[in-house]
Parts: structure tokens; C-alpha cells; sequence
């Protein structure tokens, strides 16, 4: 707006507009932001409650983003609680205001009842463009009884039920237990946790024998187990890289991903339905565990805004050093490679979805 | 270790660190004054400014507002029957019979009392156990929180007294309710009805409101008096509320030793907590005549167990990273964010910084208490204020408070709905309690069942602590009826005369009862029906609660037919009238919007029904209103807009 195109305006007409901008400038500060109408304040749903893992994400990353979207909007987080976030995201999708100044902030247990059209769903990704995306990863470990290496417990495993506490069946376990099932371990998985880590204390009292945690989790609670040798990892579900190839994790660059231990295994990668199911929920469970999303229809130059906004601060060292404890040594995916891995990530193929339903039923007795 | 003891002391002293921590304990007491709020709406107050914060001062400020809400939520449940807090529902029970009986004061200053002791307490049994925790936490398995959950029921027995089997009738019903929502075994939902807010079951905060506060209210409007029957002395109740507390020095230090266990076991609610001691005072009593009619000590039990139990929810929410109760779970997030990483490495690597949680939790109890029996003489005075004043201003808090749990109108609706059930059973004397703890451990009791036999199977129930459990919760069962049977066994003449008496005495049945009865079988059957494509371990919990229900409704008709019993009149018509006002209220909220309806029902309330003059009644619902839109700025609420939004 403060550029000039005609040369020709005299010095006074310059003044003029100069003095004429910056008084708008001084109205509003959207004004201030190159041809983006920047709203004042962005209400960010977050469909969890208040301090759980997606909430404490939100809020780190809202100064970050406040900080460096222009014109600093204030950025509200509104906590919906209910009915593991598919209630909170249903009112989003039905009221939020097309103009950029909502926000939504999902999470795995968001994407996951949307691949599996849970029937309470009413919202869909396809309506919605995200700003950016974190990823996570996650660690298998077992108990010492079934052996000291990792060899010996997956041998063990094949050839005993061994037991597994989860949230529910068609939770953020999923995968693992999809990863499980395809390494040929016979486990049952005990429902009814009411979170990751009440399944970590089912472990630690010895009545799971097999359990997994997310990265954070896992630095802070499993490794001094590890330690003194009460608990043996077995294998990280690695990360996927820019081309869409699940590699190790950098957090855990000394163990094994799920892919190399098939592979150890049976000679080949895992292939068939079972191995697809596994992909899709793990690219959107944990590649792009957590999600910045808005409404798609949303003007173009805010959502780009909103992404240049993310890539200003997501390389810098002190972002890093800042997101180190929030989100383990993990950068975060922004703008449109997320696009791409999320349409690719939250499609279910009929013939997967099929093999999931019977899968669940006949192995977990859960139906969905 | 002792040394890191006192130097996180000396921290805590120093001028910042005071300064925050006061302005904690005023936000907790404010946030626990108001019914409903309860820690979790205050810790979203906070969080916002603790990023960035030096993370002693954060945690004397968290701690301060953990310590004081369950001191400060006493008031509503004391002064207007409304349990300010999941924490104190128990207090509701005698300490509002108490507030009608114009002892407001005293059930208040011994309750403030209670909880400092109960929190001073938990603090010494934190500092102790944060130390030994570990193996302790880690035996109680799936099949001893399965026992406990046990436990907590059959306190069901004790508190319903004569009236047993309504008393597990309402239980059954509560153990319904309570099953609404998913399986925890296989993620069947049931009783859903298709409607999307019942799919997560009822939030506690609902029912508990719903049950208690909602027949309240009713109640006085019908009898339209003053909370206080009596006009409330409160210079004299206020010593004598001390003197209650220091007479029972054992009951105070028992009760606040089983919150502190209890809360340090992850997983049992805290809410069970103060009916558990609760159901122990009644237990420990020797007259229970008058409890659920004012005895101080159903004030003083719950009062000092839910401050330890605070207390002792951070035991498994600092050494497993596992919260112990819904606040400590925000206080976790809180702790995420001000970068610290709850687990067993922070009692190594911050051993200061847990030292300066539990000096804080201490030192806040302190503050909280001292500021609460300063505000207990203006606020008990509200009392003293003719009902029909209050009546609009509390219904509309209790909405708002119902609205806080999911934000969706199905909050209000379940609130009505289960106020009319919680007026039925006022009128008809079904107990209320039981229908409670029926609800809050249906889903624990499922799932700890489930998780036992699927982890330890059989042996699940051959285990030392199930055994030990077990066995008291036999004698909780058997005892008491035992001591009373053998003390009419050597009677003096005239205790056996009163004895006779009382065994006569009335067993009534009245219309509501007979109507309760008919329904609840109706009902049963339909939901047996209903629940007939549930899978077996979907279906259990559903079927069991109904054939509670079934037997006890069963039970109780067999016993109006063989014992004498005399014809109640119970009369419901008006009782009737004011639930149907209720659903017109929330009626009017989904068509004109919260914030309107509220302004226009306090308007229209004080000029119409209370006869107030005009001037005062406008500045009261405007000063409502301004209420509301202040909460809604702080906690970033949005209400009902109105024509039938967010259905």
C-alpha cells in the first residue's frame, strides 16, 4: 500500500498519502500488513480440555504464532471439550466463520474416528486447510520377563498372549497394534485406560506385558525403566521423510523402526491391506499428530500469511530450543506438504476400511 | 534432603513468590465461592499467564488456587445447597440442614477448620509419602480399584438407613445413568438415543447439580422462607463451630488420612472421597439420628478429607505424571508448560521445586482458611436474605455452572432432567447420596472389573489387598447393624422402649413412592429390552444395574405389603409446576439466547414473583448479567446465541 507505482505524484500528493496511510495505520492495524486483512483476534478451538497434551500445544505454539503473524493478533484459545474432540470439531465445522479468524487445533483422536467415519463425525478434513502440523513419534517396549533383547521378546511374543493396555481399540494405539498383529505377536489388548499413561502404570505394576508411549512420554517415564533394566524397547514406528518413506526416528536413531523389524522378520516390507491400514493411521496419527487447521475458504492471502507466519519461526534455533521439551527434537511440517500428506494420510480405501472392521472384530472383539 | 526441605521454605518466603501465591488463593477461593467452578475453570484462568513465568513462583501460585478451592466451595454448599464443587457434595447433606437450622456459622467455621487440619494433613503425608510412593502406588492393580470402587458402593447401605432398599433402588438408577455412554470393553455405545451429547455419558458436574441443588431451590420456593428457618445467630455459632472441630480431633486426623490415601490412588474420583468419610463418620457415630438433619459431623468428615485429598492427588500426578483428579490434570498441563516433565526423574532433578508444592499446598491451606473464616460472618449472612431474591440469581448460576461442563445445551437439559428426578426423590425421601455414588463409580467399577479379569484373571480376586479390602467391606456392611442389635440385646428398660419405638415407627410409602416404583420397573423393562443387541461384556454393567433396580423396587413393595405402614402424603403439584418453569427457562435460552434470558428472568423473577421494587430488581439482574458477560470474557465462553442454536 505504501509502495508507489506512479512516479510522477509530487512531493506534496506523496506526503498526503504517507500521512493518510499511516493515520488508517493508526485505526487499524491490519492496515499495516501488505493487502492482508489480518483479523484482530483469531479464536483457536481446541476440541480438548483444559492442559491435556493438545491444549499445552496449542498454548506454546499460539505465542509463537502471535508473535510472528503481522500485525500480532491476540490469539484466544477455546477450550470445547466432549466426546473425545469429535464434539468440539462437529460445532467448528458447523459455525466457524470463513473469514481466517478461526482456527482449529486436532489432533490424532480427531482424525482418526473421521477415517474410520465414526458415526457421530460431521466435520471433514477436506473442508479444512491446514497451517501446520506436528509430528511425534512413539517407542514399543516390553517387559524384561519376555526376554533380553529385543529379539528374544519379539520370539517371545509370536508364541505367548501377551497383553496390552489401551485407551481404546481404535485409539492412538491402533497402529501399534495393527504393527503388533503383522509381526505375528498374539496380543490382547485391555481397554478402558484413560490415558497413555495409566497404561504405563498397568505396565509398571506388571499387569501389561507389552506397552508404547509417544516420544515426550517416553524420555521422561520409560527411559529411566529402561535404565534399570525394566523394560526392553523393542521398536520405534520411525518417522516418514519428505518423500513419504517411513525412516528411523531421530529421537530414537539406535532402534529399529516397525518396517526394518518385518523386513528382519519375513524378508520383505509388509504389503496387503493390514500394512496400508497401518500407513494411513500412522502418517495421521503420528507424522501429523497435531494439526493447525482453518476453514478452506478462508481468503488465500491470509492462509498464506498464517504459513509464512509458521515458516518464519519453525527454523529459527530458539523455536527449537523452545520445542525440544514440547515436542521432541521434531520440526514441524508446514503449509502445503502437509496438505499433500494429509489428503494422502486421511483417505481410506473401502477394501483397508473392510479389513479394519473385520480385523477389530475378530482380534479385539470391538466393533465400530 | 532435610536441608533441601527448608531452603525450598525459605523460597517460598521471599517476596515474589508470597505475592503470587496470595493472588492464587484468592483466584481458587473466588473460583470455589462460585458454584460449579470448580479447579479445573480456575487453572484455565492461570494457564494463560504461566508461560514464561519462573516456575517456583507459577507453582505457588497453581498451588495456591489447588489448595483453597475445596475450603472456598464450602460456602455454596453450606448457605445455599448447591455443592460448590465435585469435592464437596458430601458437605451438602448436613451442612445445609445445618444453614436452615440457622447454624450457618458454625457448620462453616468448623468446616473451614476441617479442611485446614485435613490440608496441613495431607501436606505432612505428601511430604512423607512422595518419598516411599512408589511401591505403594504401584500395588494398587486393577482388581484393588476395582474393591475400592466396591467399597464406595456399599456405603450406599450406610447412608440410606432405614430406608434401605430405596436406597438401592436409587443407587441402581444411578448406576444407570451412569452407564450411558461407551463400553469400556468394546466402545459399544449405549443408551444413546442418537443424540450426540449422550454418547459421552452424564459430566458430574450436571448430576451432581442436578440432584442437590435443583430440589433445593424448588423446595424453598415452595416453602418460600429464608434459607435460615431460624434467624442465624452467628457470633455464637462461629465459637462453637471451633469447639465442634476440637472435640473430634480423631475423626478430623482419620478422615484426613483416608483422603490423602485415597487421593493418591489414581483413578478413584476425589469425589468419592467425602462420601466415603462421609458414610465413616456415619458409620463411627454412636447416635445417627441426626445426620442428613444438621450434624456437624457430616460437615467435618468430608471437609477434612477433600483438602487432603488434594493433597494427595499430587503424589501420582508428580511421580507418574499421572493426574489423581480432574484439577490435577490441568495442574500437569501447567506443569508441561512451565517446561518441567512430571515423573520420577523430577523429584531427582527438582526436588526443590516439589518441595515448594507441597510448602505452598500447606502454607495455602493456611491463607484459605484464615480468609474464609474472615469472609464467614458477611457471607453467612446471606442466609438471612428472603429466598425469593436468591432463587433467580442461583438458578441462574446453576445454569451457567451446569453450561461449564461441556458447553452444549444437553447440559441443560440433563440438568433439568435429573433435577426432576432429584425432586422426586426429595419429596418421596429416596436418597439422594446413593443415587450419586451409584453414578460416579459405574464407570470405574466396569472397567477396574473388566481390566482385573482381563489382566489378572481369575486370581484377580485371590489377592492379599482384594482380601483386605474385602473383608472391610464386610464389616462396613455387617458391623454397625451388629452393634445396634446387641445393644438392644442388654437393654435398660428404657432403651429398649426406644428401641421398640423406633422399630415401628414410621415406614411410610406415600403416592410419589408408588409412582417411583411403578416407573423405575417400566422403565427397567423397556431398557432390558433395549439393551438386548449389546454384546455380554457391552451389556453387563446395563443389566446389572437394572436388576439392582428390579430386585430392590421388588424388595421394597414386599415390604410396604408384610410390615405395617403407614399412608404418606407426599405432595408434588407445586414441586411439579417449578421443574416445568425450569425447562421453559432453558426453552427460552435456546430461543432468545443466555444472555437475554438471564437478564429478562431476573428482571421478570424479582418484580413478579419476589414483589421487588423496580429499582433494585433492574440493578440485581443487571449486575447478573454483567456477571456473566464478565466470566465469559475471562474464561473465553461463548453462550447460546438463541433460535435454537448448536442443536
Amino acid at each position: 500500500m505504501t509502495t508507489m507505482k506512479h512516479t510522477s505524484l509530487n512531493t506534496f500528493k506523496k506526503a498526503l498519502i504517507v500521512v493518510a496511510c499511516s493515520t488508517l495505520g493508526a485505526i487499524s492495524v491490519n492496515a499495516q500488513a501488505n493487502d492482508v486483512n489480518v483479523p484482530d483476534t483469531i479464536h483457536w478451538t481446541i476440541p480438548f480440555g483444559v492442559g491435556g497434551g493438545t491444549d499445552v500445544w496449542a498454548r506454546f505454539f499460539s505465542t509463537w504464532m502471535s508473535d510472528h503473524i503481522k500485525g500480532n493478533p491476540t490469539l484466544v484459545i477455546d477450550n470445547v471439550p466432549g466426546g473425545g474432540s469429535i464434539n468440539g470439531s462437529n460445532l467448528f465445522a458447523m459455525r466457524a466463520a470463513a473469514d481466517g479468524s478461526q482456527w482449529i487445533g486436532t489432533s490424532a483422536s480427531t482424525q482418526y474416528p473421521a477415517m474410520l467415519q465414526d458415526r457421530r463425525v460431521r466435520y471433514s478434513y477436506n473442508d479444512w486447510t491446514p497451517i501446520l502440523a506436528t509430528p511425534t513419534g512413539g517407542v514399543v517396549y516390553a517387559q524384561p520377563s519376555l526376554g533380553d533383547s529385543a529379539e528374544e521378546v519379539l520370539n517371545a511374543v509370536t508364541n505367548q498372549r501377551v497383553k496390552f493396555a489401551v485407551q481404546s481399540h481404535t485409539g492412538l494405539e491402533l497402529p501399534v497394534l495393527i504393527a503388533l498383529d503383522l509381526l505375528g505377536a498374539d496380543v490382547q489388548a485391555v481397554s478402558g485406560m484413560r490415558s497413555r499413561g495409566e497404561g504405563r502404570l498397568a505396565f509398571e505394576r506388571g499387569e501389561a506385558d507389552i506397552d508404547f508411549q509417544t516420544t515426550s512420554a517416553y524420555f521422561s517415564s520409560v527411559e529411566p525403566l529402561v535404565e534399570s533394566g525394566r523394560a526392553v524397547p523393542l521398536f520405534s514406528l520411525g518417522v516418514l521423510n519428505d518423500s513419504g518413506e517411513i525412516v528411523r526416528d531421530p529421537a530414537f536413531s539406535d532402534l529399529p523402526t516397525f518396517n526394518e523389524v518385518y523386513e528382519t522378520l519375513h524378508g520383505e516390507a509388509p504389503s496387503g491391506p493390514a500394512a496400508e491400514a497401518y500407513r494411513k493411521f500412522f502418517a495421521s496419527g503420528f507424522t501429523l499428530q497435531k494439526l493447525i487447521l482453518l476453514p478452506s475458504d478462508a481468503p488465500d492471502e491470509l492462509i498464506q500469511e498464517y504459513r509464512e507466519a509458521a515458516q518464519r519461526f519453525v527454523d529459527t534455533e530458539a523455536f527449537k530450543d523452545e520445542a525440544e521439551a514440547q515436542l521432541g527434537p521434531y520440526t514441524p511440517v508446514v503449509g502445503e506438504v502437509v496438505e499433500q500428506h494429509l489428503q494422502e494420510a486421511m483417505s481410506l480405501d473401502d477394501a483397508t476400511r473392510q479389513w479394519l472392521v473385520e480385523w477389530l472384530l475378530e482380534q479385539h472383539g470391538a466393533r465400530i | 534432603m532435610i536441608d533441601v526441605l527448608f531452603s525450598s521454605l525459605g523460597q517460598l518466603f521471599t517476596v515474589p513468590h508470597m505475592l503470587y501465591m496470595v493472588i492464587g488463593v484468592l483466584i481458587g477461593l473466588i473460583v470455589g465461592i462460585i458454584p460449579g467452578l470448580g479447579g479445573i475453570a480456575g487453572m484455565s484462568l492461570l494457564l494463560p499467564f504461566l508461560y514464561g513465568m519462573e516456575p517456583s513462583v507459577a507453582l505457588g501460585m497453581l498451588m495456591g488456587l489447588v489448595a483453597v478451592i475445596p475450603t472456598g466451595d464450602t460456602f455454596a454448599s453450606v448457605l445455599l445447597g448447591i455443592p460448590g464443587s465435585s469435592a464437596s457434595q458430601a458437605t451438602v447433606v448436613d451442612g445445609f440442614a445445618l444453614a436452615k437450622k440457622g447454624q450457618a456459622a458454625r457448620a462453616l467455621s468448623s468446616a473451614f477448620l476441617s479442611s485446614m487440619m485435613g490440608g496441613l494433613i495431607g501436606a505432612v503425608v505428601l511430604t512423607a509419602f512422595i518419598l516411599i510412593a512408589r511401591p505403594v502406588v504401584l500395588s494398587f492393580s486393577s482388581s484393588e480399584l476395582f474393591m475400592l470402587t466396591l467399597l464406595g458402593l456399599s456405603m450406599v447401605a450406610v447412608l440410606s438407613g432405614k430406608d434401605v432398599f430405596k436406597g438401592i433402588a436409587a443407587c441402581g438408577v444411578g448406576l444407570l445413568v451412569g452407564t450411558i455412554g461407551m463400553a469400556p470393553a468394546t466402545g459399544e455405545f449405549r443408551l444413546p438415543f442418537e443424540i450426540d451429547y449422550l454418547y459421552d455419558g452424564l459430566p458430574l458436574v450436571v448430576v451432581g447439580l442436578g440432584i442437590f441443588a435443583l430440589p433445593e431451590i424448588i423446595d424453598l420456593l415452595v416453602k418460600r422462607g429464608a434459607i435460615a428457618e431460624q434467624p442465624c445467630q452467628l457470633g455464637k455459632g462461629w465459637k462453637e463451630g471451633v469447639k465442634d472441630v476440637a472435640r473430634r480431633p480423631g475423626l478430623v486426623a482419620r478422615c484426613a488420612g483416608i483422603g490423602s490415601l485415597m487421593g493418591t490412588i489414581p483413578g478413584l474420583a476425589g469425589s468419592v472421597v467425602d462420601w466415603l468419610t462421609y458414610g465413616h463418620a456415619v458409620q463411627s457415630a454412636k447416635d445417627k439420628s441426626q445426620f442428613g438433619k444438621g450434624d456437624i459431623r457430616g460437615v467435618i468428615a468430608p471437609e477434612s478429607a477433600n483438602n487432603a485429598c488434594a493433597c494427595g492427588a499430587m503424589v501420582p500426578t508428580l511421580l507418574f505424571g499421572i493426574p489423581g483428579s480432574g484439577t490435577a490434570a490441568v495442574f500437569l498441563g501447567g506443569l508441561l508448560l512451565l517446561g518441567l516433565q512430571p515423573g520420577v526423574s523430577m523429584l531427582e532433578t527438582n526436588l526443590d521445586l516439589t518441595y515448594t508444592i507441597i510448602w505452598s499446598l500447606a502454607l495455602a491451606n493456611i491463607l484459605g482458611a484464615a480468609l474464609c473464616l474472615g469472609l464467614a460472618r458477611p457471607v453467612a449472612s446471606l442466609t438471612r436474605v428472603p429466598f425469593v431474591i436468591l432463587a433467580p440469581l442461583i438458578t441462574i448460576l446453576i445454569l451457567f455452572a451446569a453450561y461449564q461442563a461441556t458447553r452444549s445445551l444437553g447440559d441443560l437439559f440433563a440438568l433439568g432432567i435429573i433435577g426432576a428426578i432429584g425432586v422426586l426423590f426429595k419429596q418421596a425421601n429416596w436418597s439422594r447420596p446413593a443415587f450419586l455414588i451409584g453414578f460416579v463409580l459405574a464407570p470405574g467399577a466396569e472397567a477396574y472389573f473388566y481390566q482385573a479379569a482381563q489382566f489378572q484373571g481369575a486370581e484377580a480376586f485371590m489377592r492379599p489387598g482384594v482380601l483386605i479390602i474385602g473383608a472391610l467391606i464386610a464389616a462396613s456392611l455387617i458391623v454397625p447393624p451388629l452393634c445396634s442389635y446387641l445393644q438392644k440385646r442388654r437393654p435398660t428398660e428404657n432403651s429398649a422402649k426406644h428401641a421398640l419405638q423406633e422399630e415401628v415407627a414410621p415406614l411410610s410409602l406415600g403416592v410419589i413412592d408408588v409412582a417411583l416404583l411403578g416407573s423405575l420397573l417400566a422403565v427397567a423393562g423397556y431398557m432390558w429390552w433395549a439393551f438386548a443387541d449389546l454384546s455380554m461384556l457391552g451389556g453387563i454393567m446395563p443389566r446389572l444395574a437394572i436388576a439392582i433396580i428390579v430386585a430392590a423396587c421388588v424388595l421394597e413393595i414386599i415390604r410396604t405389603v408384610i410390615k405395617p405402614m403407614k399412608w404418606q402424603i407426599q405432595t408434588l403439584s407445586q414441586q411439579l409446576l417449578w421443574v416445568a418453569g425450569f425447562f421453559a427457562l432453558i426453552a427460552s435460552v435456546m430461543v432468545f439466547g443466555f444472555l437475554f434470558t438471564a437478564a429478562l428472568f431476573c428482571l421478570g423473577f424479582l418484580l413478579v414473583v419476589a414483589r421487588m421494587k423496580p429499582v433494585a430488581a433492574v440493578g440485581l439482574a443487571a449486575s447478573v448479567t454483567l456477571f456473566l458477560m464478565g466470566m465469559a470474557n475471562l474464561l473465553t465462553l461463548t453462550y447460546p446465541t438463541g433460535v435454537l442454536a448448536g442443536l
